[in-house]
């Protein structure tokens, strides 16, 4: 080993009990950050299939302009021939079509505005959790005249399963659109936008009733992961080709405010982390500037032997990377074995079960053990511990040898 | 040839509101291969000279020649390259670097100086032996007694093989024969190797090794003396390949 490296690991040493402390705080930071981290992201990713799986998927295949505009006409034709389509190019199992119009929902004492969705009633279980968050009564069986509606809908109309409600709307080619359906399960989706307007009657019937012929609006996808849907989208572009009207539109072009959202609670959640970055940057500073003022004789003998006080600064960042290299390979390993446990075990805290269990949701976060979740937080320590080491560097450059020699 | 030229120098220090003289119009010229002394009480002005003539310190005014070269008007990095390849220092609190064992103090210096870790290694093990220290390579400075430790500040100070070595108070913190073997060294390697020595000091036995007494007092030379040295005057090479580890320090 080169005796510069040695000088530096030795001079770590000869204060252990110091070094210890400050690589131990480092340690407990990174560990620290990896379990926040990776909780963070297990809760995000949560969020995210919360928020997706509950109406809108990972990707939809719509009608260009269906999006911003929700008008009835932008539909796509063979809508359900469309979703075996998608489902045969992607390969995946998760493909439902849709068709979407709103009306007028009256019951016998109320009348309230609705998104009256049509829903293939085996496969909308495979894209969406709406399915399984029936509060009372049943899903939709396929049948003429059913309507499953949401929580708070279902409360301001006053109804309940096997009361009638009165559906009135206009039609795809501009007729009037008018039908009566048996309330046959009420869904609590726990999201008060989705639960005041849902209303799922079977695709069949709600082109017939919205003169839609075999037209539908959406072919929506849900696939086993975020990662794959980049892929998807590319591969789904290739529809395009023969039906340019059509657009594929991902999860964040579907809720553009749910990226948002995470990057704003990910953004509140690194000033905590910095908060705690920079008390451990202090910790280093502190340990570095003390054991450059107590060498200060040493480093004088050393100027006067001709020894450049870059080469110095050199030598107390290489004492400092060691240090941040020992709390980042220690905070990392014992920070990954608590995440790799927590990933196989599971993580809750108290209310948490309870909640999940409401949206349909596990009980336990699983925080995912990835690359960036490992090392986001211990590399920023590390770059910190760095920086606080630049101060006590830069003061040998202003050290006289012969000043510096008489230092006590 | 002149190893080393000061002419007029001047060195004051502000001490609170007193204004301190440390050099005041010093003028000498010491040739390669001399064994000068400086002596003089406490603050003479022996260490200032000594300091300005190692680089440490620039005068107020006057001239230091190195080799041929000025050197008080050189800038820092170029001083301190100077003191990294032309001069050794020998200090009296022997100033090794703690964490470093004997042989490591001396290669550090070469490796500052860019050397290949071969001849590093070979030129270590030399100067080690040369100065009494072999088979002592491997322990650190605490290991090791005062006067042991004040030949690896030797070793380290003559293995970059320096035109000149500057010691102040070498001996200040040696017993008596410690202080006898230093100076016996200092003497062998003036000799075979022809480095000039110039050694600060108040320690007549030091004194009584040097070819040239120069006196100082109030930052003046007052006087300045060749003298036939009396130390140890049959001594020629006596630490060369001598194992030193008894009871010294």
């Amino acid at each position: 080993m080169n005796i510069t490296w040695r000088l530096a690991w030795r001079n770590l040493w000869r204060h252990w009990r110091r070094t210890w402390l400050t690589v131990g705080a480092m340690v407990f930071c990174n560990m620290l950050l990896i379990f926040l981290i990776s909780v963070q992201l297990g809760s995000y990713q949560m969020m995210i299939d919360n928020s997706l799986g509950a109406f809108t998927g990972h990707l939809q295949l719509q009608h260009e302009g269906f999006d911003e505009e929700q008008r009835i006409r932008q539909s796509m034709p063979a809508v359900a021939e469309r979703a075996r389509q998608v489902q045969e190019l992607l390969g995946a199992e998760a493909v439902a079509a849709r068709g979407i119009a709103y009306a007028l929902a009256s019951s016998e004492e109320r009348s309230f505005g609705i998104q009256v969705t049509g829903v293939e009633p085996e496969r909308e279980p495979r894209v969406s959790t709406l399915p399984g968050l029936l509060r009372e009564g049943r899903y939709l069986s396929g049948a003429d005249g059913e309507i499953v509606v949401g929580a708070l809908l279902a409360r301001n109309l006053r109804v309940a399963p096997g009361d009638e409600i009165t559906i009135l709307g206009s039609g795809r080619d501009g007729s009037f659109a008018a039908a009566i359906a048996t309330v046959v399960g009420i869904v609590d989706s726990g999201i008060p936008d989705l639960d005041r307007a849902l209303a799922q009657v079977s695709l069949p019937w709600f082109q017939t009733v919205f003169s839609m012929g075999d037209h539908g609006h959406s072919v929506v996808v849900r696939l086993p992961n975020l990662e794959q849907v980049p892929l998807a989208v590319t591969t789904l572009q290739a529809l395009r080709a023969e039906h340019p009207e059509l657009v594929v539109l991902d999860w964040d072009q579907l809720q553009p405010g749910l990226r948002q959202a995470i990057r704003s609670d990910m953004a509140s959640a690194w000033v905590m982390y910095g908060v705690l970055i920079l008390l451990v940057a202090f910790s280093v500073l502190n340990t570095q500037l003390m054991s450059v003022l107590e060498r200060t004789r040493e480093f004088g003998v050393m100027l006067a032997l001709g020894v450049s006080p870059g080469r110095l600064a050199r030598l107390v960042g290489l004492e400092t990377a060691l240090l941040a290299a020992l709390g980042l390979g220690l905070g990392v390993l014992l920070g990954a074995l608590l995440a790799l446990y927590l990933q196989q075990a599971g993580f809750t805290f108290p209310g948490m079960e309870e909640m999940n269990a409401r949206f349909n949701l596990p009980e336990r976060i699983y925080p995912p053990v990835t690359l960036a979740s490992l090392l986001w937080g211990p590399l920023t320590v590390f770059l910190g511990a760095l920086l606080a080491a630049v101060y006590p560097a830069l003061r040998l450059f202003g050290l006289q040898p012969v000043a510096a020699m008489r230092a006590t | 040839m002149s190893a080393i030229v000061c002419q007029d120098l001047c060195k004051t220090f502000e001490q609170g509101e007193q204004r301190i003289i440390g050099l005041d119009r010093v003028s000498l010229s010491i040739e390669a291969g001399e064994l000068l002394c400086l002596s003089g009480p406490s603050g003479s002005g022996k260490t200032t000279l000594l300091n300005a003539m190692g680089g440490l310190d620039t005068p107020d005014s006057g001239s230091i020649t190195l080799g041929g070269r000025r050197i008080d008007q050189l800038s820092r990095g170029a001083l301190a390259d100077l003191r990294l390849r032309e001069i050794g220092f020998v200090f009296q609190a022997y100033n090794l670097i703690p964490v470093l064992s004997a042989r490591e103090n001396v290669e550090f210096v070469m490796q500052v100086q860019g050397l290949a870790p071969a001849l590093r290694r070979e030129r270590a093990a030399g100067v080690l032996t040369e100065v009494g220290l072999a088979g002592l390579e491997e322990r650190r400075p605490a290991e090791m007694s005062g006067g042991q430790q004040q030949r690896v500040a030797v070793a380290r100070a003559i293995a970059s093989e320096p035109q000149l070595v500057l010691a102040d108070e070498p001996t200040a913190n040696l017993d008596s024969q410690s202080a006898t073997q230093l100076m016996d060294l200092f003497q062998a390697l003036n000799r075979n190797r022809n480095v000039t020595f110039v050694l600060a000091t108040h320690d007549p036995r030091v004194m009584a090794y040097a070819r040239r007494l120069v006196r100082m007092e109030d930052g003046r030379v007052i006087d300045d003396v060749a003298q036939q040295p009396s130390g140890r005057p049959s001594v020629g090479r006596p630490s060369v390949g001598r194992p030193s580890v008894g009871s010294e320090g």
